[in-house]
């Protein structure tokens, strides 16, 4: 098994059994991203503390590269300062998953970044509001 | 007749590709034969200069070339004069020529009359003239696949202008009855247009019988190159007709506040045309027309029979396809799915369940892993958002077949398919 096969399988695996998946109840925010071209949904909500996620969960649809990015994501960034967070770089996404995917499905993958990083400017335009 | 095997050897990318390399989306663009090529390549090395004007030899034979390349594309399609060809881009921009030159003189509550399996190049178009008051309807289908024409009858009222119709929907792979809707549509005193982008590639088409006034289609999908297509058209309609772009070569005269055009078809024909795509085309229709578009028929209807039988034996979970069973109305195109997933109502309420795992595979993953089989297909909308909306999914992944492909491609294509829902389920 080559790395890249077992990084597909490891990425199969969170799609099949994800983590953090479900709803936070009064979360400090929540945002909801999809593609329109093939459908692919993310919902995520997240409690943050002193400027700290800590708690994350994501519900959503699509193909395993969306879903499972998605749990995978949430694994990395629980814990993380919103500094920190803001500072993921689609290349960084794309080296953890460490799958050679494409321009077409990259767009996948970046799906639950870009709503990550919506979630922190909904909250942080809210707390200077 | 030639050997399908033999016309496989006539594309240089299956042997560069290697055997294993199995393409499917035909009815996205297709290969190219080496005579394709060939034409392209001895165009530009040997008689390459611009069109029309020219005194001297060579443009006055590359004139000549784009002339017979004309008259190629009309024979091919049963036109009865060349000056009926239009050379343009391709099929999308035959229809944006047709919905802007022929929008011009509708009025506030004319009608337009589409389908609902229509691809977005013959619908949007046509939505740029709704700012005029003009009214747009779709004739629905029915469970299989096929135009609803109770719906169509209904739809077709005094007020329509236009009927543009697919003759071969891309996702279903419908073949409508276009001979027996042009006869209803002109005793409505409508116009009716043909989108034979799907249709001219892959079986006989014959303009004078069918009996339509416009019909479009793309020399990529029918093994020539990108960026050539042709509209045809009556030629008294072409006539009546207002030119598209404004430039060189469409004049007959230009003043400083106003113009003359040229004649047909050349009035549609603004700026340097892309002869190196109306020599390859040539070249295509020729090749095509040295098989037989009845062969071409026969052949694509084989491997659709071949399909659907197979997809019958298939132990794969929940795999469902779209488009009529019967083959003498089908071409060769397979949409499927494993399970469905449906289209996203931003108003609906994600529930925790909804991730999917194990009741559907998105296409976009079928179409991945397909790939790293080496199988080459299409996944997403094919550009049909309204049908794919119709059969409440948010995607297809879809095979579509032509010349080169063989039962063994098939055979490959439900196996693999089976290894993904095993793999996925």
């Amino acid at each position: 098994m080559t790395d890249a096969d077992l990084n597909s399988e490891i990425l199969l695996d969170h799609y099949r059994n994800p983590h953090h998946h479900g709803q936070i109840e009064n979360p400090s925010a929540k945002q909801l991203e999809y593609n329109p071209v093939c459908g692919d949904t993310i919902q995520i909500t997240v409690r943050i503390e002193n400027d700290r996620i800590t708690d994350i969960k994501f519900i959503g649809r699509g193909c395993s590269v969306s879903q499972g990015t998605a749990s995978m994501l949430t694994d990395h960034v629980l814990g993380l300062s919103l500094e920190e967070v803001k500072k993921i770089s689609q290349e960084d996404l794309l080296d953890m998953l460490g799958i050679n995917l494409g321009p077409s499905r990259e767009k996948c993958a970046l799906l639950s970044l870009n709503t990550i990083k919506k979630c922190i400017s909904q909250y942080e335009n809210k707390s200077r509001s | 007749m030639h050997s399908w095997e033999q016309i496989k050897n006539d594309f240089p990318i299956f042997s560069n590709k290697g055997k294993d390399f199995i393409y499917l989306d035909s009815a996205a663009t297709t290969q190219k034969p080496r005579v394709v090529i060939d034409a392209i390549c001895n165009f530009y090395e040997n008689s390459n200069s611009n069109v029309h004007r020219g005194i001297y030899r060579l443009s006055e034979e590359a004139t000549e070339i784009y002339s017979q390349s004309r008259s190629a594309v009309s024979r091919f399609i049963g036109s009865s004069d060349p000056r009926q060809i239009v050379f343009v881009r391709n099929a999308t921009e035959a229809l944006n020529l047709l919905a802007y030159s022929l929008g011009r003189s509708l009025k506030a509550g004319d009608e337009i009359l589409l389908s609902i399996m229509e691809h977005h190049s013959n619908i949007v178009p046509w939505q740029f003239l709704i700012d005029k008051g003009v009214k747009l309807k779709f004739v629905d289908i029915t469970e299989d696949g096929t135009l609803d024409m109770d719906d169509l009858d209904s739809k077709l009222t005094d007020r329509t202008r236009i009927v543009s119709l697919t003759h071969c929907s891309n996702l279903l792979g419908t073949i409508n009855d276009v001979s027996g809707i042009a006869g209803k549509v002109h005793d409505n005193g409508s116009l009716f247009i043909i989108d034979g982008a799907q249709s001219v590639p892959h079986m006989p088409v014959d303009v004078s019988s069918i009996d339509c006034d416009f019909l479009v289609f793309s020399g990529h999908k029918m093994l020539g190159p990108m960026g050539i297509g042709a509209l045809y058209g009556k030629l008294h309609l072409l006539e009546e007709m207002s030119p598209f772009n404004g430039g060189g070569e469409m004049i007959r005269e230009v003043y400083q506040d106003h113009s003359t055009w040229a004649d047909v078809p050349e009035k549609f024909e603004a700026g340097t045309p892309n002869v190196e795509g109306a020599v390859g085309l040539m070249a295509a229709v020729n090749y095509l027309k040295d098989i037989g578009m009845d062969n071409v028929r026969k052949h694509e209807k084989e491997l659709i029979r071949y399909t659907l039988e197979l997809e019958q034996e298939s132990r794969a979970v929940n795999l469902v396809s779209y488009g009529p069973r019967d083959i003498n109305i089908r071409g060769g195109i397979y949409s499927f799915n494993l399970g469905e997933i449906r289209p996203l109502n931003l108003q609906d309420t994600l529930m925790d369940d909804n991730i999917n795992v194990g009741s559907a595979v998105h296409p976009h993953d079928m179409a991945s892993s397909l790939d790293g089989d080496n199988i080459s297909v299409r996944s997403g909308h094919h550009c049909a958002m309204p049908l794919t909306h119709r059969l409440n999914v948010v995607a297809t992944s879809r095979a579509s077949y032509y010349i080169y492909n063989s039962r063994d491609d098939v055979r490959m294509l439900f196996e693999a398919i089976e290894r993904i829902s095993k793999v996925y389920s």
